[in-house]
C-alpha cells in the first residue's frame, strides 16, 4: 500500500430514497493520517454518508475506495473488515458490564475473553493514551470515559479508520478537549479520523480538513486556517446565521414560578433534584446550565407534577401546585417544550390537528363539554400551521412525516396556546435546523415581551448564554452556582457545570 | 394516487385484511391438499352450506357474542392494555345475570333491564380487581387476567351446584333457574328458516356505534387512544395513567358482561353447563383482526362466525372440520405481520409525500 494514497476516497456518490434523494454527487477525499471533518445541518445528509461509509446502506451510484482499492460495503461486518470502525452518537455499552467485557462483546474470536484480550486492551490504551481501565463496570464511568471506551472498542477490532458521529454532543467543553487530545494522539499515531460535527468552532480546532455538506451534496472542502467560524456556518446554510441574544430586559419582580426547597428522590432514594430554590419572574428567561443527566429532567418533572416531590413546594402565581396533577397544572398556565419531542410531545402516528389536542384535551378550543370540537381543533392547527411557520402539505398528515424542525415549531405553537404564564422549554431547538432555530428564539423573544416567564435547559451554551435574563448551574441535583449571562463565556459556564469552579459542592 | 390509497388507516386496514384472507386460503387450500381433498370443492361445500338461511341465523347469532368480545378486549388493546379476562368476565357475568334473572320475578323490560344490568356490574367489578392490582401493586394484567380466568371457572363451578345457584335441569344438565317469559327476549323471525335471530343483535349494535363515538368523540376517548399510542406523551399532556388503567379495564369488563347476554335471553334462559365457553378468548383474536376498529371487528366476527358455521358441513363430507382452525389462525398470523409492513409502507410514502410536497431534502 502506498503512503499517498487516500484512505477513503468517495466518488459521486448518490443515494436515493424513493421520493427523494437524500446524497447526490458527493466527492470526499480523506487522507491518511488525519482528522477529516464532515459538517452540515441536521437533515443535510451527514448521517446517510456516513451509513454508506460503514456498509448499513448502499449507494446508488458511485464509488468507494479504502486505501486505493474500489470496495462494496454490503454490512457494517464488511466495513470492519476494512479497517472502518464507527463510534455512535449514542453509546453503545452494557452499564452492568465491566469495561473488558464491553469491548470483547462480539468480538470474542480476535483474543478470547480472558488475559490476553486484558493486555490487548491495555496495550491499545497506552498506545493512544486513552486511559481506559479494563475492570471498571461501565456504570461507574463518567461520559468522557464511555467515550474513550467506544473508541477502544473500534480500535480493538483493528480498525484504521475512525467514523466519529458527533462525538461532542454529550460533552462538556473540559472533556471535548481531552477528546480532541485522544484524536491527535490517534492521528500521530498514523489512523484516519472522520469527524462529523455541526460545532463549528470544535471543527476548526481539532479538524486538517473540512469538508460541507449541504441539501444532500459536498459544496466546499476548506482547511481550517483559511475560514472562520462564521464563513463556515454560511457555507453550511448557504445564508445568514440567526444569533441567540435578547435585547433589553423585560424582566419584572412579579414571581411567577416560585421553588422551595424542591426534593425529588430516585427509586433508591438518592436526591436527584436535591433542595433546588428559584424564583422565576414575570418576563424573565432562566436558563439552567448543566451536564446533562445532572438532574435537569427531574427537574421539569417535578414542575409538572410528573413525578411525586419529597419535599418542597412549587408555586405558580399564587397558587400552590405541590401535589396538584398533571393536568391542574397545564390548565393552570403551565406550557411544555420536551426535551424529547419524540416521547413526551408528539403522538406519532396520529394527525397534527390531534396532536394540537395533547396536553390541552379540557381547554378550548379543543374540546366542548366531555366531547373533542374537531372542528374547533382543526381551525386552531390551521392557525399554529400558518403563525408558526409549520411546514406541511396540510393538518391531516401524521407527525411522524414532518421534519425535525417543523415537529418543534408545531409543539412550541402549541404550547404557547391558551395563554401560559410559565412556558418550560428543554432544549428547545434540539436537532433543528437553522431555519426553525431562528424561528423558535423569536417566539421565545416574544413571550418574554409579553410577559411569559420562562424556564429555559439547553446543552448548547451559546443559546443559554444568549437567551437567558438569569443563569444558573445544576450539579448532581443541586444549583450549585449562578452566573450572569451578560459577562459569563461557554469555558466558564462549562467549568461551573462540571464543578470545577469555585462552588464545587460534593 | 398511492399515497391517496394509504392515506386512510381504513384501506391499509383493508388491504391487510384481505392480503391476510388471500394467504391463509392459500395455507388451507395446501393442508387440504395434502391430506388429500380438493381445496376449490371444500370451499365451494362451505360456501354452499354457509349461505343457507339456518347457517345465516347461525352465523349471525354467533358473530354477536363475538363481536361484544373483540369490543371489550379492543378497549384495552387502544391503550396497550391486555385484558386476558374478558373470558371469566363474561362467563361470571352471565351466571351471576341468571341467576338473578331466575331468582327475581319482575315486569317485562324491568326484568330483562335488570338482568344486563347485573351482568355488566358483575363483568365490570371482575374486571376491576386485575386493573387495580395493577396500579396499586404493579402486577401485569396479563398474567392477572388469565388467573382470573381459571378464578372464575372454579366460583363458577362452585355456585354452580345444586343448593347453590344451581337446579337439576335434566338428567345431565344442571343450570340456573330458568328465566321466566317476562325476563326473555323473543327472537326475530328470518326469512327460510324456523330459526330466530336474537334479538339483542341490537345490543351489539349500539355498542359498536357506543365504542366508535367513545374512542373517536370524547375527551375519554382522546384519552385513551393517546396512552395507548405514547403512554409517555399521555402521561406528559396530563393523562392519568393510573386512572385510565382502572377505567379503561372496567369498561372493557362492562362490556365483556354483555357477551352472554344475546343467548342467554334469546335462546337458553339459563347458565347451565352448556352454556358456551371459550368466547373471550377467540374475542382476542377476532380483535386483532378488525384492527380494534368497530367497522373491522364487524366484519372480522362475521367472518369468524362463518367459518366455524359453515364448516359444520364437512363433517359429512369425511373432511376434518377442524382444517377451519387452521384457516383462522392463519388469518390471524398473517394479518399481524401484514398489518405491520402495510403501516410502515404507509407512513413512509407519507413522509415522502411530504418531503417531496415540500421540495425537501430527508436525512
Amino acid at each position: 500500500m502506498s503512503t499517498t494514497e487516500p484512505a477513503v476516497e468517495l466518488h459521486g456518490i448518490t443515494k436515493r430514497f424513493p421520493g427523494v434523494v437524500a446524497n447526490h454527487d458527493i466527492d470526499i477525499e480523506v487522507a491518511a493520517g488525519t482528522v477529516h471533518a464532515i459538517v452540515g445541518e441536521n437533515g443535510a445528509g451527514k448521517s446517510t454518508l456516513m451509513k454508506i461509509l460503514y456498509g448499513m446502506q448502499r449507494p446508488d451510484e458511485g464509488t468507494i475506495k479504502v486505501d486505493g482499492v474500489e470496495v462494496a460495503l454490503h454490512s457494517p461486518s464488511d466495513a470492519i473488515a476494512r479497517g472502518i470502525g464507527m463510534v455512535h452518537q449514542h453509546f453503545m455499552l452494557a452499564d452492568n458490564l465491566s469495561v473488558l467485557e464491553n469491548v470483547v462483546l462480539g468480538a470474542e474470536r480476535l483474543h478470547g475473553i480472558g488475559g490476553k484480550a486484558r493486555r490487548r486492551i491495555e496495550e491499545i490504551s497506552h498506545q493512544y493514551g486513552l486511559g481506559v481501565e479494563p475492570d471498571r463496570l461501565v456504570e461507574q464511568l463518567g461520559v468522557g470515559a464511555r467515550q474513550r471506551v467506544e473508541i477502544l472498542k473500534v480500535l480493538y477490532r483493528g480498525a484504521k479508520i475512525l467514523i466519529l458521529d458527533e462525538p461532542t454532543a454529550v460533552l462538556v467543553p473540559q472533556e471535548v478537549e481531552e477528546l480532541f487530545g485522544n484524536l491527535r494522539d490517534l492521528k500521530r499515531e498514523g489512523l484516519t479520523v472522520i469527524f462529523i460535527s455541526h460545532k463549528l468552532d470544535e471543527v476548526l480546532s481539532v479538524a486538517d480538513t473540512i469538508t460541507v455538506i449541504r441539501r444532500g451534496t459536498t459544496v466546499d472542502t476548506v482547511r481550517p486556517g483559511d475560514v472562520t467560524a462564521r464563513q463556515l456556518a454560511e457555507l453550511m446554510v448557504g445564508s445568514e446565521l440567526p444569533v441567540p441574544e435578547l435585547r433589553e430586559s423585560t424582566v419584572t419582580d412579579v414571581p411567577v414560578l416560585t421553588m422551595d426547597g424542591v426534593t425529588v428522590r430516585d427509586a433508591t432514594g438518592r436526591a436527584v433534584v436535591d433542595d433546588v430554590s428559584l424564583t422565576i419572574h414575570e418576563g424573565e428567561i432562566l436558563g439552567i446550565a448543566g451536564v446533562e443527566g445532572n438532574g435537569q429532567a427531574e427537574l421539569v418533572e417535578a414542575i409538572m407534577g410528573m413525578l411525586p416531590l419529597a419535599a418542597g413546594v412549587v408555586r405558580l402565581g399564587d397558587t400552590d401546585l405541590t401535589g396538584m396533577a398533571t393536568r391542574r397544572r397545564r390548565e393552570a398556565g403551565i406550557g411544555f417544550i420536551p426535551e424529547d419531542r419524540h416521547r413526551h410531545g408528539l403522538l406519532l402516528e396520529s394527525p397534527l390537528w390531534e396532536n394540537r389536542i395533547l396536553g390541552h384535551q379540557t381547554r378550548p378550543p379543543n374540546v366542548k363539554g366531555g366531547l373533542i370540537d374537531r372542528q374547533g381543533a382543526r381551525n386552531d392547527t390551521e392557525r399554529i400551521v400558518r403563525d408558526y411557520d409549520v411546514r406541511t402539505p396540510n393538518i391531516d398528515v401524521t407527525a411522524a412525516s414532518l421534519s425535525g424542525g417543523n415537529q418543534q415549531k408545531l409543539i412550541v405553537g402549541r404550547e404557547m396556546s391558551g395563554d401560559p404564564k410559565l412556558l418550560i422549554a428543554a432544549h428547545p431547538t434540539r436537532g433543528v435546523d437553522v431555519g426553525a432555530q431562528s424561528a423558535i428564539w423569536d417566539h421565545l423573544r416574544h413571550a418574554r415581551a409579553e410577559g411569559l416567564a420562562v424556564l429555559l435547559i439547553s446543552a448548547d451554551l451559546d443559546e443559554l448564554i444568549g437567551m437567558s435574563d438569569t443563569l444558573r448551574v445544576i450539579l448532581r441535583g443541586r444549583l450549585v452556582g449562578e452566573a450572569d449571562p451578560a459577562t459569563i463565556t461557554p469555558d466558564q459556564l462549562g467549568s461551573l457545570m462540571t464543578g470545577a469552579g469555585e462552588e464545587s459542592a460534593a | 394516487m398511492i399515497h391517496r390509497l394509504f392515506a386512510r388507516s381504513w384501506t391499509r386496514t383493508l388491504v391487510a385484511a384481505f392480503v391476510a384472507l388471500v394467504f391463509s386460503i392459500a395455507i388451507t387450500s395446501i393442508v387440504l391438499s395434502i391430506s388429500g381433498f380438493n381445496p376449490p370443492s371444500t370451499f365451494q361445500a362451505m360456501f354452499e352450506f354457509g349461505k343457507e338461511p339456518d347457517s345465516i341465523v347461525n352465523t349471525l347469532n354467533k358473530a354477536a357474542g363475538y363481536y361484544l368480545s373483540a369490543l371489550a378486549v379492543a378497549v384495552g388493546f387502544r391503550m396497550n392494555l391486555f385484558n386476558i379476562g374478558v373470558d371469566g368476565q363474561y362467563r361470571l357475568a352471565a351466571m351471576l345475570a341468571a341467576a338473578a334473572g331466575g331468582a327475581w320475578s319482575l315486569p317485562p323490560v324491568l326484568h330483562q333491564l335488570v338482568i344486563i344490568i347485573v351482568a355488566v356490574l358483575v363483568g365490570g367489578l371482575w374486571a376491576a380487581v386485575p386493573a387495580l392490582l395493577k396500579v396499586t401493586r404493579g402486577v401485569s394484567e396479563v398474567i392477572s387476567t388469565i388467573m382470573l380466568n381459571f378464578i372464575a371457572t372454579g366460583i363458577i363451578a362452585y355456585l354452580l351446584n345444586p343448593g347453590r345457584l344451581a337446579v337439576q335441569l335434566g338428567p345431565n344438565n344442571i343450570g340456573t333457574k330458568t328465566i321466566s317469559r317476562s325476563g326473555r327476549v323473543p327472537g326475530t323471525p328470518f326469512p327460510g328458516t324456523d330459526l330466530k335471530l336474537y334479538s339483542l343483535l341490537v345490543i351489539a349494535i349500539l355498542a359498536g356505534i357506543g365504542f366508535w363515538f367513545m374512542i373517536n368523540r370524547t375527551r375519554f376517548g382522546f384519552d385513551l387512544r393517546a396512552t395507548g399510542l405514547s403512554q409517555s406523551a399521555a402521561v406528559a399532556s396530563g393523562v392519568d395513567a393510573r386512572r385510565m388503567v382502572v377505567m379503561a379495564m372496567v369498561i372493557s369488563g362492562a362490556i365483556a358482561g354483555l357477551i352472554g347476554m344475546p343467548q342467554l335471553l334469546g335462546e337458553s334462559y339459563t347458565y347451565s353447563l352448556n352454556f358456551p365457553t371459550g368466547i373471550g378468548l377467540t374475542g382476542i383474536g377476532i380483535a386483532l383482526l378488525g384492527r380494534n376498529g368497530p367497522v373491522g371487528i364487524a366484519f372480522a366476527s362475521l367472518l369468524w362466525a362463518f367459518l366455524d358455521v359453515s364448516s359444520q358441513i364437512l363433517d359429512f363430507n369425511d373432511i376434518p372440520k377442524e382444517i377451519v382452525a387452521i384457516t383462522q389462525a392463519a388469518v390471524l398470523l398473517s394479518v399481524v405481520v401484514v398489518y405491520e409492513v402495510v403501516s410502515r409502507v404507509g407512513q413512509r410514502i407519507d413522509q415522502r409525500h411530504v418531503a417531496a410536497q415540500l421540495g425537501e431534502v430527508a436525512a
